[in-house]
């Protein structure tokens, strides 16, 4: 799980990977995906020697872009029930894609609304794009271009937790990055 | 606008595939309060096995229409008789019930029969009396046709329409079609379009597709269903042929693309667009793709419904805050609000006279389908299953089916408008939704 985790976000930040809005199967994408670790304290098998190493000193700019790196692996935004506000506990979240997005000006990113099952299906589609809409409008106030997002609701077309309980209906009630 | 063929869908079947029956009705209330009746079963005068049975069908058809509660052969006053000539009001003196359907069943040639039927008035019979009376007195109607082994269970719904009309006044509605959604989230095509009979029978599968499909609507010739579906991994609405396995795109605009509506003329569209923002209603000339913009406010506006008059639309708009009904005058896009009672109100048809409004209401945090007399403004909530969504009113105006979660699943159900009467239509595989009653066939 950790590993598909890490192998998904080294897919999303190759930027050749701009391949604009049908890559919602881009979890496949993950060709080049091996070499993730860098080296400290690895062991030689021959001999019998042990390698040492001091831990590196980065920079701030360095810890902020590894920060973002690690939270653009999260691409869910969770929503109240019928609310479509951006709740502040992904600001954080938001500014990492947000800032992932201003540096890589060809990568394009679809944003996906949904709600739970409650209501009308029709009325869901209309609440799920209004959803959409309010991450992209977020992003766009972080300089992201209009032109590098697309939005499509799918309303309660398309649940992702299938339990019919208010803790599966939470996880229902979402906007997807994908890219 | 463009028709497409079927070569040209990757990944898409366009299928015409008959199926068994996979809706089977379970009454859950409202059979106390229905009317007793006779259905004697028909005499089949074959030296072979009939293809099957017409009375049972009938039965079946006056039990779901929640009016008529057939009795048990047992209490019937008499068995084996086909026809008014075999009544013998004696008989029948101490039987409760208002009326006794009797047919006959004979082979009329190759794959061909011969039904004929009576319906008698048992309590003016029983009323008359006593003597030898003409018995067309009470004779309410008597027919004869000839069909072929696979008409079967069309005749048999067709008699049922003539006796329902016979008895109440009002149109039968049994010789319609019902069209939903089922989503199978086992297979690789999840989201299939179906139609079927009223009553189940007869299912068959008109799309297949591995992204959603939605909001099934008939045309008033019902021959054509408009649906909604993201196969190009956005909302399109499209209009297909349930014969001709033919299909035209309406509407590709940028956004959603909802909720179509045929109008009363089978011309024109009501959809919902959001290609200039918001979610507004347009309607669309179904030939020229020309649009017409009918609301225009910064709230959500959607689920538009014609009035059957074709001058007037119902849609559910957020432009007083939370989800209510409102009514739009196509003339003048002069906007009315209907309706005021509960949280939300959404999801709203007109029935067939006019006189009411059939819509999802929510109150207390609960989604019930509920009825509104568009004059009094009075308001009753007719079910009390959970999550109710979609209702669709039958022809006739009597019944609604509607899209509900019954044992964690979604299946559909019916309430007659008084809310009397309610049935479940389980299924075997995947959730059913999206019910939508066609018009008269």
């Amino acid at each position: 799980m950790k590993l598909q985790n890490s192998l998904k976000a080294l897919a999303v930040s190759l930027p050749l990977l701009a391949l604009g809005a049908c890559s919602s199967t881009s979890d496949s994408e993950t060709a080049a995906g091996t070499g993730t670790t860098s080296g400290s304290g690895q062991y030689g098998a021959n001999g019998g020697v042990e390698m040492g190493g001091a831990a590196q000193v980065l920079s701030p700019e360095e810890q902020q872009r590894l920060k973002f790196q690690e939270l653009r692996k999260d691409s869910v935004i969770y929503f109240d029930f019928d609310r479509s506000e951006i709740r502040a506990d992904y600001a954080d979240l938001l500014q990492a894609h947000a800032d992932y997005l201003v540096s890589h000006p060809n990568v394009k990113v679809l944003i996906e609304g949904h709600t739970d099952e409650r209501g009308t299906p029709e009325y869901n589609i209309a609440l799920g794009e209004r959803r959409a809409k309010a991450v992209a409008k977020y992003l766009q106030g972080l300089g992201v271009l209009p032109s590098q997002m697309s939005i499509v609701s799918y309303g309660e077309e398309k649940p992702a937790d299938l339990s019919h309980t208010d803790e599966g209906e939470a996880k229902n009630r979402r906007a997807v990055l994908v890219y | 606008m463009k028709y497409f063929t079927q070569g040209l869908m990757v990944l898409l079947a366009l299928l015409v595939l008959p199926a068994r029956a996979a809706l089977d009705i379970v009454i859950t209330e409202g059979v106390d309060a229905a009317r007793p009746i006779a259905v004697v079963p028909f005499v089949w005068q074959g030296v072979t096995p009939p293809p099957s049975s017409i009375s049972d069908v009938v039965a079946s058809d006056l039990t779901r229409s929640g009016t008529f509660k057939p009795l048990d052969e047992t209490g019937l006053g008499q068995r084996s008789i086909g026809q008014i000539s075999d009544f013998n009001l004696d008989d029948w003196r101490n039987v409760s019930a208002e009326a006794v359907v009797m047919g006959t069943v004979k082979p009329y040639g190759q794959d061909q029969y011969l039904v004929s039927f009576d319906l008698v008035d048992l309590v003016k019979a029983q009323m008359q009396a006593k003597g030898p009376q003409p018995k067309t007195e009470y004779l309410l109607d008597s027919r004869q046709t000839v069909i072929s082994a696979a008409q079967f269970r069309q005749y048999a719904h067709r008699i049922s329409d003539i006796v329902y009309e016979k008895l109440t006044g009002i149109r039968g509605a049994f010789l319609t079609r019902i069209a939903y959604v089922v989503v199978d989230r086992t297979q690789p095509n999840p989201y299939q379009l179906m139609i079927a009979d009223y009553d189940g029978y007869n299912e068959q599968m008109l799309l297949r597709s591995p992204e959603p499909l939605m909001s099934p609507a008939w045309s008033p010739d019902g021959r054509k269903l408009a649906y909604v579906s993201f196969e190009n991994k956005r909302a399109e609405i499209f209009i297909q042929d349930i014969y001709n396995r033919t299909r035209q795109k309406v509407t590709s605009y940028p956004g959603i693309n909802g909720s179509p509506s045929f109008s009363p003329d089978g011309r024109k569209l009501a959809i919902t667009l959001s290609k200039d923002g918001q979610p507004e209603i347009y309607i669309v000339d179904i030939a020229s793709g020309a649009l017409t913009r009918v609301t225009n406010h910064y709230a959500i506006d959607t689920e538009p419904a014609w009035f059957p008059d074709g001058k007037s639309l119902v849609f559910t708009s957020e432009r007083g805050g939370r989800p209510q009904l409102y009514k739009v005058e196509l003339a003048s896009n002069k906007v009315t609000r209907l309706t005021f009672d509960g949280e939300w109100n959404l999801g709203g048809e007109v029935t067939p006279d006019g006189r009411s409004l059939i819509f999802v209401n929510r109150t207390n945090g609960k989604f019930n389908i509920a009825r509104m007399d568009l004059q009094t403004r009075f308001m009753q909530v007719l079910t009390s299953t959970r999550l109710d969504e979609s209702p669709s009113v039958a022809p006739n105006g009597t019944m609604v089916i509607y899209g509900t979660t019954y044992g964690n699943k979604q299946v559909l159900a019916a309430v007659s408008v008084d809310g009397r009467f309610k049935a479940r239509l389980p299924v075997g595989q995947g959730e059913v939704r999206s019910p939508a009653w066609s018009p008269f066939l």
